[in-house]
């Protein structure tokens, strides 16, 4: 069979005989994916404006809404406390924020059981722009109209990422449950 | 997608209790974060250890980043160069010229100087840099302006030290680790920095407004002296920063004072120095009376503008 098509015996997630999914990849992709987007901002510098949309905050949303039940509920506090040792943000604002994020999205789900991806969108960019605001208000800055307005793109583009985040996120939940390990 | 059926609880008991305990520790999460939230509000400098852990971690792939992206910057430059080289050569030759004759007259002051100081018997040392760094990174999602520096503890790096690179200003050291330290930027909003025109002594302060500019309030309220292009310079109150280092130029003038656009930027820099505080011994005093008399502790006195003024005030004195 194979000698005609190689990809006879396999699926998306690879060859389907003798090989097997690793556990390890399969449990830590999530949290590490969530982790290094949370330190990817910190590279660039920007000196006059926040540039970047908080990434870290859209992938545990992408994690979150593209494979629901995958991250336990609580998972939002051990990231946010990540997310908040490089974001600049006083330490626990993403403790908190996350949290809540990760049961206001639970208590919509069951709400909405049945969603579609523009539904998705929607919650997701809401819940981006509440966050925005609530880091805005948690950074211990006085909140004034001129930052308000250098701020204003972030949460643009933050909700204009959302999708590409959920693609990303999809083709790493590919990654993760690709059959690496060979069975003997 | 609908959630899957294994997450509905139905008549499960473990079902029902994991369900339970996830919303439980879900909450809990989200008190402690909070409380965590108003501890370091109160206390800015509670968790600098633990950041400073962190920071260590990343500061070597920042390194990597900061000279990527200071050798872009030189190509992009020497491509768009070409551009317009004709005219920028002879506007440039026009301004050597100019500069030529002003440093010759700088020679002639600095002579006059160096004896008129002579005669008054006053000492003018030498700032060796404690260290040289790059700056590798800043906090590019929050609203705060914090930048994260290549030197730390082990290079004599304490808080408080100013970052200068050699247009200007960067900022204060706000916490260090052992190879990486926090630097405060001049454009964060909590910044506020003593500051005077360059070519007399109109004193005021600089504060960061969180968009990129200052705003330059002065001290002495009055008609407003300042004009769009008056280049600003840090006045050595405070004990900070030593005198004289280029800060802003004011782009807009406003009531009490101006806008004003930062001279050093961050973003353009390769290598800044950290400097030892200019007078030590008075920032510590100031310190101590400060953490004694305010509620919002030590790291967070010096940058209140109601503390600053004294500093402003003792210095004016000192002149």
């Amino acid at each position: 069979m194979e000698q005609f098509d190689p990809r006879a015996r396999s699926d998306i997630y690879g060859q389907r005989i003798n090989r097997t999914s690793s556990p390890l990849r399969a449990r830590s992709v999530p949290y590490l994916s969530i982790m290094l987007a949370s330190v990817i901002p910190v590279m660039l510098i920007a000196d006059v404006m926040p540039l970047v949309p908080p990434l870290g905050f859209l992938l545990l949303l992408g994690w979150r809404m593209v494979r629901p039940g995958l991250l336990p509920l609580w998972a939002g506090a051990p990231l946010g406390a990540f997310d908040d040792l490089f974001s600049g943000q006083p330490f626990g604002s993403a403790i908190l924020l996350w949290s809540l994020a990760m049961i206001a999205i639970e208590i919509i789900e069951t709400r909405f059981p049945w969603r579609g991806f523009w539904l998705d969108w929607f919650t997701a960019g809401v819940m981006v722009v509440a966050y925005w605001l609530a880091t805005l208000l948690a950074s211990g800055a006085p909140v004034t109209s001129e930052m308000l307005l250098v701020a204003l793109p972030q949460a643009l583009l933050a909700i204009l990422l959302y999708p590409i985040m959920a693609r990303m996120v999809a083709s790493l939940d590919r990654f993760r449950l690709a059959r690496a390990r060979k069975i003997a | 997608m609908a959630p899957p059926s294994s997450r509905r609880s139905g008549f499960s008991r473990k079902a029902q209790y994991s369900l339970f305990t996830g919303y439980l520790l879900a909450g809990a999460g989200a008190l402690l974060g909070l409380a965590l939230l108003m501890l370091s509000l109160w206390q800015p400098s509670a968790f600098a250890p633990l950041r400073g852990g962190a920071s260590d971690i990343v500061t070597p792939a920042g390194t990597v980043g900061a000279v990527a992206r200071t050798e872009t910057q030189g190509f992009f430059s020497s491509i768009g160069g070409y551009f317009n080289a004709a005219s920028q050569n002879a506007a440039l030759r026009e301004e050597m010229e100019i500069a030529r004759v002003r440093l010759a007259e700088a020679d002639a002051v600095r002579a006059e100087n160096r004896r008129l100081k002579s005669l008054l018997n006053l000492k003018d040392s030498e700032v060796k840099p404690v260290s040289i760094a790059r700056l590798v990174g800043s906090t590019a999602t929050s609203t705060r302006r914090h930048a994260y520096l290549s030197a730390g503890a082990n290079n004599g790096v304490t808080p408080g030290m100013p970052v200068i690179s050699e247009r200007g200003v960067i900022g204060r050291v706000l916490e260090t680790g052992r190879n990486s330290a926090r630097v405060l930027l001049l454009t964060d909003s909590e910044s506020v920095l003593p500051v005077r025109r360059a070519k007399d002594d109109v004193i005021a302060f600089a504060e960061g407004r969180g968009d990129g500019m200052l705003r330059v309030r002065l001290v002495n309220l009055g008609i407003n002296p300042l004009k769009v292009g008056d280049l600003m310079v840090t006045s050595g109150a405070g004990g900070y920063y030593r005198p004289g280092v280029a800060v802003a130029v004011i782009s807009k003038i406003t009531e009490d004072g101006g806008i004003a656009r930062l001279v050093a930027e961050p973003a353009a820099t390769n290598f800044v120095a950290v400097e030892p505080i200019h007078q030590a011994a008075a920032v510590a005093v100031l310190r101590g009376e400060n953490s004694l008399g305010t509620p919002e502790g030590a790291a967070n006195a010096e940058q209140q503008p109601s503390s600053a003024t004294p500093t402003a005030s003792a210095a004016a004195d000192d002149r």
